[in-house]
C-alpha cells in the first residue's frame, strides 16, 4: 500500500513559467527557408507585381488612379459594408457558436453542418440563390437586389463561418468549472460571461472577425449578381477591378488592388495587435 | 447549525447518484464526505454549493432553506479538483474576484488580498498568471480565493486529487492548520481513506448513493457499521468466514479452543511489519505481525501455526435492516 502511495499519481505536468517555447536551433534554417520560398512563389512575388504594375505610371498616376471618383466611392462602399459585417459577425458568430456548442435542440447537427455551406458553396451560387430570393422575381416579395443592403446580405452570407467555426473549439474547451467557481464567488450570469468567459473567447472572435473582414473587402462573385455593379452607388472595389480590366485600364485595376491589398495588410496587422494587447492586458 | 441535508435524491437519467441521504454537518468542524469513486459524494457537495440540484430533499446553511438559491446566493466557497483558475486573471485578481464583485473599496480589497495570500504562503506570485504556477500552489491560490469572501461553509471536491503523492501530503497537514487557525465549517470529499482518517474531525461515508455511516474518524474503524465500512476504511482478510483486520490476527505456536490451525505459504519482511500469507482449511488470509513475533514462532513457508482473533479485534455486526431517520455526526 505504501508502495502504491509513493508513486506520482495523476502526476499533471505544468507549463513552464513564459509563453513563448523556444525551438531547438538545429531544423530551424531549413523550415524557414523552405517556408520564405514557398511564402514568395505563391503569395510575394504575384503580389510584387500586381503594386510593380500600378506604380509603372508613377506615384502620381496611381494618385491619380484612386483618386477616380468611381474607385473612391467603389473603395469607400467596400470598407464601410466590410466593417459593418464584419461587427455584425463578431456578435451573431459568438451568438451562434454558444448556441452550437452550450445548448441542445433538435437539428443541431444539421444547423451545425451547415455554417460551413457558404464555404462549400461557389460564391457565384450564392450571389445566384441570393438575386433568385430577393431580386425583381422575389419569391417573398422583398426587392433588395441592386441595392447597397443587398450587398450587406451577400456579404454577411459568405462571412457567416468564419467566427463562428474560430470561437466554437475555443468554448468547447472552455473549462466550465471556471463559470461554477465564478458563480460560487457570488457572480451572476452576466457577471460571470463579461468577466471570465468573454476575456477567453476575446482572441478567437478578433480573429474570426479579421479574417471575415479580409473576405468582405475581397469578395467579387457574390456581390456581382445581386449588386447590379451600379458605379458610385453599389459597385464594390473587386467588382471595379474587374470592369476597369474589362475596358483596358489594367493599371487603375492595378492601383485599386494595391489599396486593398494595402488596406488588408493594415486591418490585420491592427487586429493582431489588439489580440495580442487583449491577451496581455487578461 | 451548518449544513442539514434532508432526504436528497438526485438522478442522472437511469442512474441513481444520491438515494434518500439525510446529514448534518456541524457548523465549525471538518468533515470529510469519504467513499469510492461515482459513489456520489461529489454529487452531494455540488448540490451543497447550489451547481446542481436535487431531484427532492432540502439543504439548510447556517438554519436558512438554501435548497432553492442559485449558488451566487449561499455564500459558499467550493474548490474544484482542477483549481478551476480563472486563466486570463493575475493570481492577485483571482483571489479579489469575489470581492470585486462585492464592489468592495480598492483599498480593502488589496489588504483582503495581500492577507490571504499570505496564508496560504503566495504573495511573491501575486503577478504571475495561474499557468505559471504549479499545482499546489494553483490550489492555495482557489482556497484563498474562495476564503476571500468569507463563507458561511467551505466546500472542497477532491482538492488534493490532480497533485501527486508527496505535494498532497504536505498541503493535507497544511488544510487541516489552516483550518484550526480559520474555524470556516468545511466539507471536503475525498476516495483516500487515510487523507479522510488524517485530516477530517468528521468522516461520513457514502457509497452507491447512501449513506453509510457518520462518526470520528476512531468510530468508523473500530466500530465500523457493516462490513462495507470495515471493509473500505482498511485492510482486511476472512478468518471462518468473518471479515477481520489482519493485524488483529495473533499467530500462535500451541493450538487451543479459539485457535484455528493454518499453514504458512509466504513471509513477507516489509521493515517494522511482516506480512504473512496463509492458508486455512483451502482458504488464503494474512496477517500481519511484528517482526519479534515472527522470528520467536520461526515462520517460513510450509510450517503449521494456529491463529486467534485479539481480544480487542474489531468486526462489524451482523447485516440488519437498515434504520431510516437521520445520522448526527458527534
Amino acid at each position: 500500500m505504501t508502495q502504491v502511495e509513493a508513486a506520482p499519481i495523476a502526476y499533471r505536468p505544468t507549463r513552464p513559467p513564459g509563453r513563448s517555447v523556444r525551438r531547438s536551433p538545429s531544423g530551424f534554417g531549413l523550415g524557414v527557408g523552405f517556408v520564405t520560398i514557398y511564402l514568395s512563389l505563391i503569395v510575394l512575388i504575384p503580389l510584387g507585381a500586381v503594386v510593380a504594375r500600378s506604380n509603372s505610371q508613377g506615384l502620381s498616376g496611381l494618385w491619380h488612379q484612386i483618386t477616380q471618383p468611381d474607385a473612391l466611392s467603389s473603395l469607400r462602399l467596400t470598407v464601410a459594408v466590410s466593417a459593418l459585417v464584419s461587427v455584425v459577425n463578431a456578435f451573431m458568430g459568438t451568438l451562434i457558436a454558444w448556441t452550437l456548442v452550450r445548448d441542445r435542440f433538435p437539428g443541431q447537427r444539421v444547423i451545425d453542418a451547415l455554417i460551413d455551406l457558404p464555404f462549400a458553396l461557389p460564391t457565384i451560387v450564392a450571389g445566384l440563390v441570393l438575386l433568385a430570393l430577393y431580386g425583381p422575381t422575389s419569391a417573398i416579395h422583398l426587392r433588395l437586389a441592386y441595392t447597397r443592403p443587398a450587398v450587406v446580405i451577400a456579404l454577411l452570407f459568405v462571412t457567416l463561418p468564419f467566427v463562428v467555426r474560430s470561437v466554437q473549439p475555443v468554448l468547447m474547451e472552455l473549462d466550465q468549472e471556471m463559470e461554477e467557481a465564478a458563480k460560487s464567488l457570488g457572480a451572476g450570469s452576466f457577471t460571470t460571461f463579461r468577466r471570465v468567459v468573454l476575456p477567453n473567447l476575446i482572441p478567437a472572435i478578433l480573429a474570426g472577425t479579421a479574417l471575415s473582414f479580409a473576405r468582405a473587402i475581397s469578395e467579387f462573385g457574390s456581390t456581382v449578381l445581386i449588386s447590379g455593379n451600379i458605379p458610385n452607388k453599389t459597385e464594390v472595389a473587386a467588382v471595379h477591378i474587374y470592369s476597369q480590366i474589362q475596358s483596358d485600364n489594367v493599371s487603375g485595376a492595378a492601383a485599386l488592388s494595391t489599396l486593398l491589398l494595402l488596406i488588408a495588410l493594415v486591418v490585420l496587422a491592427a487586429f493582431t495587435f489588439i489580440q495580442r494587447w487583449a491577451i496581455r492586458r487578461g | 447549525m451548518g449544513i442539514s441535508v434532508r432526504g436528497v435524491t438526485k438522478r442522472f437519467g437511469e442512474f441513481v447518484a444520491l438515494d434518500d441521504v439525510s446529514l448534518d454537518i456541524p457548523s465549525g468542524a471538518l468533515t470529510a464526505l469519504l467513499g469510492p469513486s461515482g459513489g456520489g459524494k461529489s454529487t452531494l457537495l455540488r448540490i451543497i454549493a447550489g451547481l446542481e440540484s436535487p431531484d427532492s430533499g432540502v439543504v439548510e446553511i447556517a438554519g436558512t432553506d438554501a435548497t432553492t438559491l442559485p449558488p451566487q446566493r449561499r455564500n459558499v466557497g467550493f474548490v474544484f479538483q482542477h483549481y478551476a483558475a480563472f486563466k486570463h486573471m493575475t493570481v492577485f485578481k483571482n483571489v479579489a474576484f469575489g470581492l470585486e464583485i462585492r464592489k468592495r473599496p480598492k483599498d480593502e480589497v488589496r489588504k483582503k488580498v495581500k492577507e490571504l495570500l499570505e496564508l496560504v504562503h503566495i504573495e511573491k506570485f501575486a503577478d504571475r498568471l495561474p499557468s505559471e504556477l504549479s499545482g499546489g500552489q494553483r490550489q492555495r491560490m482557489a482556497l484563498a480565493r474562495a476564503l476571500a469572501v468569507e463563507p458561511e461553509v467551505l466546500l472542497l471536491d477532491e482538492p488534493f486529487g490532480a497533485l501527486d503523492a508527496q505535494v498532497r501530503k504536505e498541503l493535507r497537514a497544511w488544510l487541516r492548520r489552516l483550518h484550526d487557525e480559520v474555524h470556516v465549517t468545511t466539507v471536503f470529499v475525498t476516495h483516500d481513506q487515510e487523507e479522510a482518517m488524517e485530516v477530517a474531525d468528521t468522516i461520513a461515508i457514502i457509497s452507491a448513493g447512501r449513506l453509510e455511516q457518520v462518526g470520528t474518524p476512531d468510530d468508523l474503524y473500530d466500530h465500523p457499521a457493516n462490513d462495507f465500512v470495515m471493509t473500505f476504511l482498511g485492510p482486511v482478510t476472512t478468518l471462518s468466514g468473518d471479515l477481520v483486520r489482519p493485524h488483529d490476527l495473533e499467530l500462535r505456536a500451541v493450538p487451543d479452543a479459539e485457535t484455528t490451525e493454518a499453514t504458512v505459504v509466504r513471509v513477507m519482511r516489509l521493515g517494522f511489519e511482516v506480512r504473512v500469507e496463509l492458508v486455512c482449511a483451502g482458504q488464503d488470509l494474512w496477517a500481519q505481525t511484528t517482526r519479534e513475533n515472527a522470528d520467536r514462532l520461526d515462520l517460513q513457508a510450509g510450517r503449521t501455526v494456529h491463529v486467534a482473533r485479539t481480544t480487542s479485534a474489531t468486526g462489524a455486526p451482523d447485516p440488519q435492516p437498515q434504520g431510516a431517520g437521520t445520522q448526527t455526526a458527534r
